[in-house]
């Protein structure tokens, strides 16, 4: 009897052994669910990087004044926003040769941005925060958008009119009421030159290419050219008006300036004219505080780029991804639909067809980058040069559509989504169950009429799915597409107010080129980098919400036919 | 009311009748409509693959030429011709007799232009030329009375109206006056070579008994008034050998002599020291000539075979020259070679009146044609290499057509290591971007292949754990709620544009990671010990802790568990550092260790694009083990069998291909990516396994070059043979992967 209960103590023990519970496997277990955990670890945590650095770049951060002790020991008040701050060891610092003291091992460094880069040559430096002697955030502190040279931070002292100093109590709000007389001028200027001038600089160019054709034809007639003449010469009277308004206008919105005073105590005139945007950051509550944000984040969706797309908005790229993508899906979907429709229910279903659809089905994962050579080669320089040949002779030697642009980009993409638009018709097509089709073809339908009234309706929505991860890819790709048009900025929209309104031929801008560019090829990374991440978030909730939306459509889809199936 | 009826009946059959015969023509016209749209679709997608092929086509034919029509000039067959060149547009061609007349012709008609004597003393006559090196026009001529002078021709093109007006003046004059440059104690001049840069002149003349008489000019130009003046120097030498031919090499450092032994050799300018001896070939040297550029030195023996030499750095730091290959011969003697003006090329006359043209880079003869007949007296390339003018026999004059556009391509210009100029051996290069015609573009696609299987590598050690014990537990451990979030939330990163992971790669995670460098790496050691640790506390708590996270939820318990192992290795970071690595890893990396650290590097794009296939792989390869009958999994769990050991004998083995063929697709997707690797790297096209160096890969090396390169120029024709390499390569894995998901689908649906 006890020796019988020590053997069940003693199996007990082994079964609760270090050794034992790894032969189970348990611990592999674990360690598979780890990967797990780590997997969407990184995929939340890329997220939450993206949205948080994306997000907070519109936020009007409180504006710092510090009196610093520079590297020669002298005090000096600076201001300015702070951006990031790291630890640094000692060592580090040393070596650059900055002078610390000894005793301490690690310093806090604070990257700050003081904006004046005019006044200062520099938008961002690096501070060491023990330096600091005294800070504080004074609210008269004023943070000024401009046109060029990036931000200006400091004090208003005075607003000047044609160079007058106009005397009053509050130049704050004068000053505001100033800044909105220019807004007005400016927004009238844009108009006419994008609007009226724009148009007109069009048309004689229409004109120009007009009369070389004739001179290509031979025509030698006078009479031929007369018509365009006269067509030139009221134009240009035209021009002539509008750029006499202009330099009206070009006047009065260089009539006022203000006087700003630095934190350092240097005082430096500024036009008016270009300045987009003011506001004191200490002095808002936080109903201006949101207000404010959702103004800028407003103006980055729609404004246009400024200082080589380092400033300002990206409404060019946003614009010419939607048209792109437009164009994209207008070709991709009746194609991709009418394969998939053959595949699935004319073609015989022998070795050819399985082959086939291998094939399509591989080519969904063949390189972008292919596609863009493909699109280069045999779009841009194959078939855009026949076409300049035939119909654009006038414009030649510059090329029309023997260059990147609008159309070619989306045929090139049209063909890169083929593959995923095929498959997902193949896919809709053939969950529905056969019993559906036998039905109506013994009700008398014809194969076609079962086809457009049974079956198209019943598999659209793995048509919708297949469309709308065409899209969110399109939307996505950036390698092809700088081979076949994309520009960092485009000179004119490609669909304007301008006959014949829709310009496939010409270059656009995309959110994702627009990524790359900003974030590798700019000049000022620095001050970039917050709006590449508001870009990339941008991006990244577009393309999530169209595979959300995919992904719902396509589980719609199976609850729908599930009953059928069995 | 039976009529009534009828007629009604028969009225609407009629109706009908036409409705159907209209219905079925609908159907017929919809099935022909869909089969035409549905298999253009095919083919334009099949045309894909046939059009860069097209491209790539033209890189791999073998050049070609076509005699054109002969013309007998009148005069010709009375004087010598020594010296014979021809104009870019093929149009005006120069010949200079051994009396000293030159005459520009028109070729098409053969109508004579210009016509002028050069200034020999009368009576004199011409008894060697030399062609600058540098190919420029200008000229060098010895006369038989010990006079060298320099000639040179130039063409001037005019347009009055479109490209039809073209016309053309042929202009000849002496830069450097009409006076002898150079006077010459042994009128019957064996060989002379000619050097002419912007630094310094150089005239070479080679006489009898192996008398060498060197002429060295240092130009130094007035920076302001534009004028060059000339330090002359001359130097003379005789050599114990007799020298057959000589040639200068373009920088006016070099000069080179041959003897009938086959050997080159080689003495310093202008203090024409000898410093090298190369035994170049078994016969006697017969022609020496510069190849584009002015570094190599072709010599032409007795067999027919060429063979290129330049200086290489040597150990002792001095340059030494040395025999870099050789090309087949004819068997015949070389009589004269000429360089091509563009490329690095030449073509090679032998004496039984064969013509070869070879290239250098691609060490090849891409052409041999005999011109037997013809007897050719004196032949000229065109600038372009497009075509060889001829004087044969009495006179006659004949041009050759050259259909010669890619000879630089071979298969071991493409993949072998190639010896190049100014390098001390021979290497794998990706080099294409010319500055100068005189560049040798260097289109080895080696590197690039081994950077794009670098990158992939270590993109796939990064992802195929993470993604795969990720699927085997989200399919056959976790729970159902879990799971229909879990695997959506993955996939959906599929489509996260690459760009965005490119960004973040580049200008975040690596300046991250070069300052964390430590922690990661104690991340990856602590992780599966402190897994480990963790899941042995886990299973020493009481039953009714545990039982608070059913089964199938561990992944949540593990988040917290994986944050302090995070917070734990950055922790420990530091001290360990201190300790081992004298305070930073990467400082030590790169002073103690001699490895080399960019901060793009592998391990950067390792992690990035890692991220960019995880959900490919995850995707299907949970698709796979899911997909195993529960009939398998429950048979073995009813014999006894731990879960665990369940999904390893029984689950995976049989979703073994499934996984295959994700690992397959995650690799094919790894390969072609382009913005990650061009954004996270450095984009230098090395060949290095270290893990914290960049690379280059195929597709990042076409997005970068492709919109620079020239339509229809080798680098262009290459460029698309590079996407032609990364569409059969991701074609075929990914055709494979699909087979044999296809045949997995069947083994299930039997089971």
């Amino acid at each position: 009897m006890t020796s019988f209960r020590k053997k069940v103590k003693v199996k007990a023990s082994h079964l609760d052994s270090f050794g034992y519970w790894v032969k189970t496997g348990a611990p592999w277990v674990w360690i598979n669910a780890a990967a797990v955990s780590a997997s969407v670890m990184l995929v939340v945590g890329l997220l939450l990087l993206i949205a948080v650095r994306g997000m907070g770049h519109f936020w009007p951060s409180e504006v710092v004044e510090l009196t610093y002790i520079e590297d020669n020991g002298q005090p000096h008040v600076i201001s300015g926003k702070v951006r990031d701050s790291e630890e640094v060891e000692a060592q580090r610092l040393t070596e650059s040769g900055l002078d610390v003291p000894d005793n301490v091992e690690t310093f806090e460094r604070i990257l700050f941005k003081t904006a004046n880069r005019d006044v200062t040559g520099q938008d961002f430096r690096w501070i060491l925060s023990y330096r600091i002697q005294e800070q504080s955030t004074p609210p008269e502190m004023v943070v000024l958008e401009r046109t060029e040279w990036g931000d200006f931070i400091g004090r208003v002292e005075a607003v000047e009119e044609s160079g007058k100093t106009i005397t009053t109590d509050d130049a704050w709000a004068l000053f505001l009421e100033r800044l909105d007389r220019a807004d007005e001028l400016r927004e009238e200027i844009k108009e006419l030159e994008r609007g009226e001038i724009g148009a007109i600089n069009y048309q004689l160019e229409r004109l120009r290419l007009d009369r070389r054709e004739l001179e290509l034809d031979g025509v030698m007639d006078p009479t031929a050219y007369a018509g365009i003449e006269r067509q030139e010469e009221e134009l240009h009277a035209r021009y002539r008006e509008l750029e006499a308004r202009l330099g009206d206008l070009y006047r009065e919105i260089r009539r006022d300036a203000v006087r700003m005073r630095t934190s350092d105590g240097e005082e430096v005139q500024l036009q008016l004219a270009n300045i987009v945007d003011g506001w004191r950051p200490n002095s808002m509550n936080l109903a201006q505080q949101l207000g404010h944000y959702v103004y800028k984040a407003w103006m980055f969706v729609s404004d246009d780029p400024r200082e080589a797309n380092t400033e300002g908005g990206i409404f060019p790229a946003i614009y010419g991804t939607i048209l792109m993508v437009l164009l994209m899906s207008v070709v991709v979907a009746p194609f991709g639909v009418v394969a998939g429709v053959y595949l699935r229910e004319y073609a015989k279903q022998g070795l050819l067809t399985r082959t086939i659809r291998i094939a399509v089905n591989n080519l969904a994962g063949v390189p972008s980058i292919v596609y863009g050579v493909f699109g280069l080669g045999f779009f841009v320089y194959t078939l855009g040069g026949s076409i300049d040949q035939l119909f654009f002779e006038a414009a030649l030697p510059s090329p029309t559509f023997g260059t990147g642009g609008l159309f070619w980009a989306s045929l090139t993409l049209a063909l890169l989504t083929l593959p995923v638009v095929i498959v997902s018709t193949e896919e809709g097509l053939s969950r529905i169950p056969r019993s559906i089709r036998e039905g109506s073809l013994a009700l008398g339908a014809t194969k076609w009429e079962t086809l457009w009234r049974t079956i198209i309706p019943m598999a659209s929505p793995g048509i919708m799915t297949g469309l709308i991860l065409a899209v969110a890819r399109a939307a996505g790709e950036v390698a092809p597409l700088m081979l076949v048009g994309v520009v960092k900025l485009a000179p004119s929209l490609p669909l304007d107010g301008n006959y014949p309104f829709l310009h496939p031929e010409r270059k656009f801008m995309h959110l994702g080129f627009h990524i790359y560019d900003v974030g590798f090829q700019s000049p000022n990374v620095e001050a970039a980098r917050p709006l590449v991440y508001a870009t990339a978030l941008l991006l990244v909730v577009v393309i999530v919400l169209l595979n959300m939306l995919a992904i719902h459509i396509r589980n719609g889809l199976r609850e729908k036919y599930k009953g059928l199936e069995s | 009311m039976n009529a009534v009826f009828g007629k009604e009946a028969v009225a609407k059959s009629r109706r009908s009748a036409s409705f159907h015969r209209w219905r079925s023509r609908k159907d017929h016209a919809v099935r022909w409509l869909i089969a035409v749209g549905g298999v253009g679709v095919i083919i334009a997608v099949v045309l894909i693959f046939f059009y860069l092929l097209w491209v790539v086509f033209p890189l791999f034919l073998p050049a070609g030429a076509s005699l054109g029509e002969s013309r007998s000039m009148p005069g010709w067959e009375r004087s010598d011709p020594v010296y014979f060149s021809l104009e870019e547009q093929l149009e005006v061609g120069l010949r200079v007799t051994e009396a000293g007349e030159a005459t520009f012709f028109h070729i098409p008609d053969g109508r004579e232009l210009v016509s002028q004597r050069l200034p020999l003393a009368p009576g004199a006559s011409i008894s060697a030329v030399a062609k600058g090196v540098q190919l420029d026009g200008k000229t060098a001529v010895a006369t038989n009375d010990g006079e060298v002078f320099v000639f040179r021709h130039s063409y001037e093109t005019r347009f009055s109206g479109g490209v039809e007006t073209r016309k053309i003046n042929p202009e000849l004059d002496f830069p450097y006056g009409r006076e002898s440059l150079l006077d010459l104690d042994f009128p019957a001049v064996t060989g002379l070579a000619f050097s002419d840069g912007n630094d310094a002149m150089v005239l070479a003349a080679v006489g009898p008994g192996g008398r060498v008489r060197v002429k060295h000019a240092s130009k130094t130009e007035n920076l302001m008034t534009g004028e060059v003046t000339l330090e002359e120097d001359i130097h003379e030498t005789r050599v114990s050998f007799n020298a057959t031919a000589v040639a200068v090499s373009g920088n006016q450092r070099w000069l080179y002599l041959s003897d009938n032994q086959g050997r080159v050799y080689s003495f310093t300018l202008p203090a024409l020291e000898a410093r090298d001896v190369v035994q170049a070939s078994d016969s006697a040297i017969t022609a020496m000539t510069m190849l584009l550029g002015g570094i190599s030195v072709l010599a032409g023996d007795a067999d027919g075979v060429v063979s290129q030499l330049f200086p290489v750095r040597g150990e002792d730091n001095r340059f030494h020259l040395r025999l870099i290959r050789q090309f087949d011969g004819s068997g015949s003697p070389v009589a004269h070679i000429l360089s091509e003006q563009r490329r690095k090329g030449f073509v090679a006359l032998d004496t039984a009146q064969h013509i070869s043209v070879y290239h250098s880079t691609a060490g090849q003869r891409v052409l041999y044609e005999d011109l037997g007949g013809l007897q050719p007296r004196k032949i000229a390339l065109a600038p372009r290499s497009n075509g060889l003018l001829i004087e044969g026999a009495g006179g006659r004059l004949q041009m050759m057509d050259l259909d010669n556009e890619h000879p630089e391509v071979s298969f071991s210009s493409i993949w072998s290591k190639v010896w190049y100029e100014n390098y001390e051996e021979p290497q794998y290069v990706w080099q294409s971007s010319a500055s100068t015609n005189e560049f040798e573009p260097k289109f080895s696609l080696t590197p690039l292949v081994f950077g794009t299987i670098k990158a992939s590598v270590y993109a796939m050690l990064f992802a195929i754990p993470l993604a795969l014990m990720g699927a085997a537990y989200t399919a056959y451990f976790m729970s159902p709620q879990l799971r229909k979030w879990v695997k959506p939330g993955i996939e959906i990163m599929a489509a996260l544009p690459t760009v965005i992971l490119g960004f973040l790669a580049g200008l975040w995670f690596a300046p991250w990671l070069e300052e964390n460098l430590a922690s990661v790496f104690m991340l990856f050691l602590l992780m599966p010990p402190g897994l480990f640790g963790f899941a042995w506390g886990w299973h020493k708590l009481s039953l009714g802790d545990r039982l608070r996270i059913p089964a199938g939820w561990e992944p949540i318990v593990l988040v917290p568990a994986l944050l302090g192992l995070a917070w734990l290795s950055g922790g420990l970071a530091e001290p360990v550092q201190g300790v081992f690595f004298g305070g930073d890893l990467r400082e030590w990396l790169s002073n103690t260790a001699g490895i080399s650290y960019d901060q793009r590097n592998a391990m950067v794009v390792g992690a990035a694009m890692g991220f960019a296939v995880i959900p490919t792989i995850f995707s299907i390869a949970e698709d796979a083990v899911f997909g195993v009958p529960k009939a398998l999994s429950n048979g073995s769990l009813a014999l006894g069998a731990t879960p665990w050991q369940t999904l390893v004998f029984v689950v995976l083995p049989t979703a073994s291909p499934g996984i295959f063929s994700a690992l397959m697709i995650g690799l094919g997707r790894a390969v072609g990516e382009t913005m990650i690797v061009l954004m996270a790297t450095g984009n230098t096209p090395v060949m290095d396994w270290n893990l914290f160096e960049g690379m280059r890969t195929l597709a990042a090396n076409i997005a970068v070059e492709m919109p620079e390169s020239e339509v229809n120029s080798s680098h262009y024709r290459i460029l698309f043979l590079a996407g032609l390499v990364l569409f059969m390569f991701t074609f075929v894995v990914n055709t494979a992967a699909e087979l044999i998901r296809q045949r997995l689908r069947e083994k299930y649906s039997s089971l």
